[in-house]
């Protein structure tokens, strides 16, 4: 019989092994399933993993790399100060979504105004939106004890009902024939958020995705209030007679995660994304959780993991478009890597022993 | 002008699929597992359900592989969970996005047929959404009046306790979310056989998620999940039904007051807990957390 | 500004990639990109036939690939670039919501050609093209007003958008054309697929009385309520057979092939141009799937002679003296709806009841 038993600390060596281990054993059962499924294995892993980075198009697709990941980056740094602290924070969805809604509401009510404060005013009301929306499990939690995990959860429907009634309503393009959806705010210079160095990828996003890894490494490491979070993790009963109040670190982290997730949602609406559609939340609230945990809450785990996703996203519409893999199997291979990322991890935590009688 | 009768007739059907997947995931939930695949789960018995009746022709065979189905696929969250001591809402999410994939991958053959028609059960009303309904009082009873529904709650309210009595939390949990795998599967396969009666990716449509309100909404408790689903399938039936008369409706802010009011109730619910320290209600206290005996 | 210089280094590592194939007379490689999954059974099964048709066309000459389940905004953006990037010469993007990442790619790969469906911007390498349901809609509205015994039909709406109320509007006036007490009730769905609510809204509609539903919807729910109900209705997009002969009496098709060889075809013999196509039955772009004996023989054949004047350019389904539903008037005696008035529309003809909502 054998039995895990918890490391005292995290082990550097699994903590580095299991990931590897985890993406081989995703090569291998998905290298199995594209056989099944009559694609050439080796090219499909291949497609996925490597040309994204190295292939024919790659001077295109490592800039979309960042692209892609700085949103998940952004709001999973800020998830993993709650669930550190033991706050589960999962309704970053809702708070990306009304973050994009609130940032852009300030572009459409300036529009067509030019001026230099108007991009700074929406990514600081993209901020305050999604502190907003995630203040509100925190001030139900801290006065009526209501758990935040579901409380977040629920609003995230609200939130994408209220991206469907702006897209249709209050919002909506005057000038779009009709449809739905807002103006394209990347066609009003002084609300969008460019590449800033050709070539690159790099948005504004993208800069704030590297700071936050910065500063959430700091508060983690090196900050009193980082100490505060660890602790209250770790030993909420001995936090609290250190003087942590568990109320203010519910705020912080909730406040913290919420308005990271809001300027996420702000830049993708002023950049990549451009407009206000019913569709502005495309999951990367939830998918952020997964890379919280894929990073194992620490910043440079999730700059990684957030890499990772990333490249199995933009490889798997390679292989899509040149090996006509369907996009179902991809999903497929995707869910495999995160099974594997999530099951391998349980050897960093815990050392396997054979149980003696 | 609109009669009741009628609203409530299209109330049951329309609930049946978010009934079924919600009193699923009340059981896991109980059990201290927030299990966020529903949606996964539902896909996958909705293709197996379609996929057994169609070729059997018997829509009710359809309905037991389903549950297999959403049994079967739920058994990968048990393993990671339980075994692996992943966390439940990453692995949850891992489930959904699996089980779409997986869907949509092995439904190919049976785009375009069309399933057997449900033969019409008592008063005109489907057999399953009378079972729908039978499961309610049963799981009722199950949790509240037998020995092994009080494990599971002793289980999911605090798993340390349960384990120094003696109880093998793993295995409760275990089973805990392959009902809820196979309830999820039989909404899901609801979907395909009974509402409309073909196979298409992407089918259930965020049931799932609904699934999951209702069960905040119920309090955790079975008729709670009754009243939820009712409440969440009647706006949707209300605010169509009023449409069709030509009533103008505001259709996104009608659609999102269920979720509100599920966040009113839970709120509620919690103040009464906390200021009143009255016993029971609300949610389940290990709910979300992963258990690991020392010993 | 900074878009135009990543242009420069885009179409660089386009040139670098192309130079071989010019040199080889290679086929002409042609992308497509999709919203929905190849097995919607509706909209983007349909796009992926005429692709299809293409391939069975033009065989060697072409080559074709397609990304499917795109979401639109950012990764549709990153899609395009990939499929320019790949090659490919001509891509054809299906769903309204790439309007605005075609273009960008677009101004990127002046090289390229980009076919957008349902929008309305063009440039010199994007065209635009769309079917006009509307006339099919018309035929469907006559079988409608004839099959009709409560004198209630129901229509489930996806999105209240320009498309969709042309079609309401078309189906009503030749249903009441046909049948003066007709009455239409609207549903909107909010959605273009979702079986549940699709059953749900066409419950509610024959919980009205209805007993005849058109749905601009993609599911066969509403088909299999119906069934259950004993009314009738059609089938959209595809030609939902399986429910032949009975709920489904016939059906509304988007037929995009005839339009993709055409396209593909000026593209090889270099006479492509920019433009803005909007075709109908005569063209081959909607048809009108078989229409089953459910359907009394005098009622199919007014059908088919509606359908084929329709397609001969001999009447117009939106010809006056027709008012808005306001009572305001729209088109005068024998005046037909231009283009422009069709593709912003945003009101009901007079005598439908329901608002549409703002």
């Amino acid at each position: 019989m054998i039995q895990l038993v918890p490391r005292s600390t995290a082990s550097t060596f699994w903590q580095i092994a299991t990931p590897v281990m985890a993406v081989l054993a995703t090569m291998i059962a998905g290298g199995i399933l594209f056989a099944i499924m009559g694609h050439d294995p080796v090219a499909a892993i291949r497609t996925i993993f490597w040309d994204p980075l190295f292939g024919p198009a790659a001077s295109y697709s490592r800039p979309q790399l960042l692209v892609k990941a700085a949103p998940l980056i952004l709001i999973a740094s800020g998830l993993a100060i709650g669930f550190r602290a033991g706050i589960w924070n999962i309704g970053a969805e809702g708070q990306y979504i009304i973050g994009g809604i609130t940032g852009a509401a300030v572009a459409l009510a300036a529009y067509p105004f030019e001026g230099m404060w108007i991009f700074p005013a929406m990514v600081i009301a993209g901020a305050a939106g999604g502190w907003a929306w995630g203040m509100i499990p925190a001030l139900l939690r801290n006065w009526f004890g209501a758990s935040e995990i579901l409380v977040s959860l629920m609003l995230v429907y609200v939130a994408q009902r209220v991206a469907a009634w702006m897209a249709f309503g209050p919002m909506k393009n005057p000038e779009g024939y009709g449809f739905p959806g807002s103006r394209n705010l990347q066609q009003y210079p002084a609300a969008s958020n460019p590449e800033l160095i050709e070539g690159t990828g790099a948005h504004w996003g993208v800069v704030a995705a590297a700071v936050a890894v910065l500063v959430t490494w700091v508060l983690v490491s090196r900050h009193i209030r980082g100490f505060h979070i660890r602790a209250a993790g770790s030993a909420p009963r001995a936090a609290r007679f250190a003087g942590v109040s568990p109320a203010t670190l519910v705020a912080f982290s909730l406040g913290l995660s919420g308005a990271l997730a809001g300027m996420a949602g702000l830049f993708e609406v002023s950049g990549p994304a451009g407009q206000i559609t019913d569709n502005l939340g495309t999951g990367y609230g939830f998918t952020a959780i997964i890379v919280a945990f894929l990073g194992r809450l620490h910043p440079v785990g999730i700059l990684l993991a957030g890499l990772l996703l990333a490249l199995t996203y933009i490889g798997g519409e390679l292989a899509q478009l040149t090996m006509q893999l369907p996009a179902a199997t991809v999903q497929v291979f995707q869910g495999m890597l995160l099974f594997f990322l999530l099951g391998f991890d349980v050897l960093t935590r815990f050392r396997i022993q054979r149980r003696g009688k | 002008m609109i009669d009741p009768l009628s609203i409530f007739l299209l109330l049951l059907s329309a609930s049946t699929p978010i009934l079924f997947a919600a009193l699923g995931e009340l059981v896991a939930e109980r059990a201290g597992i927030l299990n966020l695949g529903v949606e996964g789960m539902m896909i996958a018995g909705a293709l197996a359900g379609f996929a057994a009746a169609y070729a059997t022709g018997n829509p009710f065979l359809g309905f037991l592989v389903a549950a297999l189905a959403g049994a079967a696929i739920s058994l990968l969250y048990t393993v990671l969970t339980q075994l692996f001591l992943a966390n439940q809402v990453a692995s949850g999410l891992a489930l959904t996005l699996f089980g779409l994939g997986l869907a949509a991958m092995f439904g190919k053959p049976f785009e375009g047929v069309k399933a057997p028609p449900m033969p019409i059960g008592p008063l005109g009303i489907n057999w399953i959404v009378w079972l729908g309904l039978a499961m309610v009082p049963a799981i009722w009873w199950f949790m509240n009046r037998t020995r092994r529904g009080l494990i599971l709650r002793a289980v999911g309210e605090n798993h340390d306790a349960a384990h120094a009595l003696g109880y093998d939390v793993r295995a409760t949990r275990a089973a805990a979310i392959a009902f809820g795998g196979a309830m999820a599967g039989v909404g899901g396969a609801f979907i395909s056989i009974a509402t409309v009666l073909q196979w298409t990716e992407g089918m259930t449509a965020g049931a799932g998620w609904i699934a999951l309100a209702i069960v905040v909404f119920s309090n955790w408790t079975a008729f709670g999940v009754l009243a939820g689903a009712w409440l969440f399938g009647g706006v949707t039936v209300l605010q169509l039904r009023l449409q069709a008369a030509g009533v103008n409706v505001p259709v996104q802010l009608l659609s999102m007051a269920p979720y509100l009011a599920t966040i009113i109730v839970l709120v509620m619910i919690s103040a009464r807990q906390k200021y009143s320290r009255k016993a029971g209600g609300a949610a389940p206290g290990s709910l979300g957390n992963n258990f690991h005996a020392l010993r | 500004m900074l878009r135009r210089t990543l242009l420069a280094s885009a179409s660089a590592i386009l040139m670098a990639m192309a130079v071989p194939a010019m040199a080889q007379d290679e086929p002409l490689k042609i992308g497509f990109i999709y919203v929905g999954p190849v097995g919607d059974g509706g909209w983007t099964f349909q796009h992926d036939q005429a692709r299809l048709a293409v391939e069975a066309e033009y065989g060697d000459r072409v080559e074709t690939t397609f990304i499917e389940s795109v979401p639109e905004g950012a990764d549709a953006e990153r899609a395009l670039t990939q499929l320019a990037l790949a090659g490919n010469k001509l891509i054809f993007a299906t769903s309204f919501g790439f309007m605005d990442p075609v273009m960008n790619v677009a101004a990127k790969f002046p090289d390229v050609k980009f076919e957008h469906a349902t929008g309305y911007k063009q440039a010199e390498n994007v065209a635009t093209y769309d079917a006009r349901f509307y006339e099919g809609r018309a035929v469907m509205g006559t079988i409608a007003g004839r099959m009709t015994k409560s004198n209630k039909i129901g229509y489930i709406g996806s999105f209240p958008i320009p498309e969709v109320i042309q079609g309401i509007n078309s189906s009503f006036i030749h249903a009441r054309k046909v049948n003066p007490e007709v009455e239409m009730k609207v549903v909107w769905a909010y959605s273009w697929f979702d079986p549940a609510k699709e059953a749900d809204a066409a419950s509610a509609l024959l919980a009205e009385g209805v007993d005849v539903i058109l749905q601009h919807t993609d599911s066969t729910a509403p088909l299999a309520k119906a069934q259950e109900a004993g009314a009738i209705g059609f089938g959209q997009a595809s030609d939902m057979a399986a429910f032949s002969p009975n709920p489904r009496v016939s059906s509304i098709i988007d037929e995009w092939s005839p339009y993709y060889i055409k396209r593909v075809g000026q593209v090889l013999d270099g006479t492509w141009e920019s433009g803005a196509s909007w075709a109908g039955i005569g063209e081959g772009e909607v048809v009108i799937g078989d229409i089953t004996d459910a359907v009394p023989a005098e009622v199919k054949a007014e059908a088919e002679a509606l359908r084929d004047a329709i397609g001969a350019g001999e009447y117009h389904p939106f010809t006056g003296p027709l008012n808005k539903a306001d009572g305001a008037e729209w088109l005068a005696e024998g005046e037909t709806a231009p283009d422009s008035d069709l593709q912003s529309m945003n009101f009901f003809v007079e005598g439908i009841t329901a608002q549409i909502p703002q």
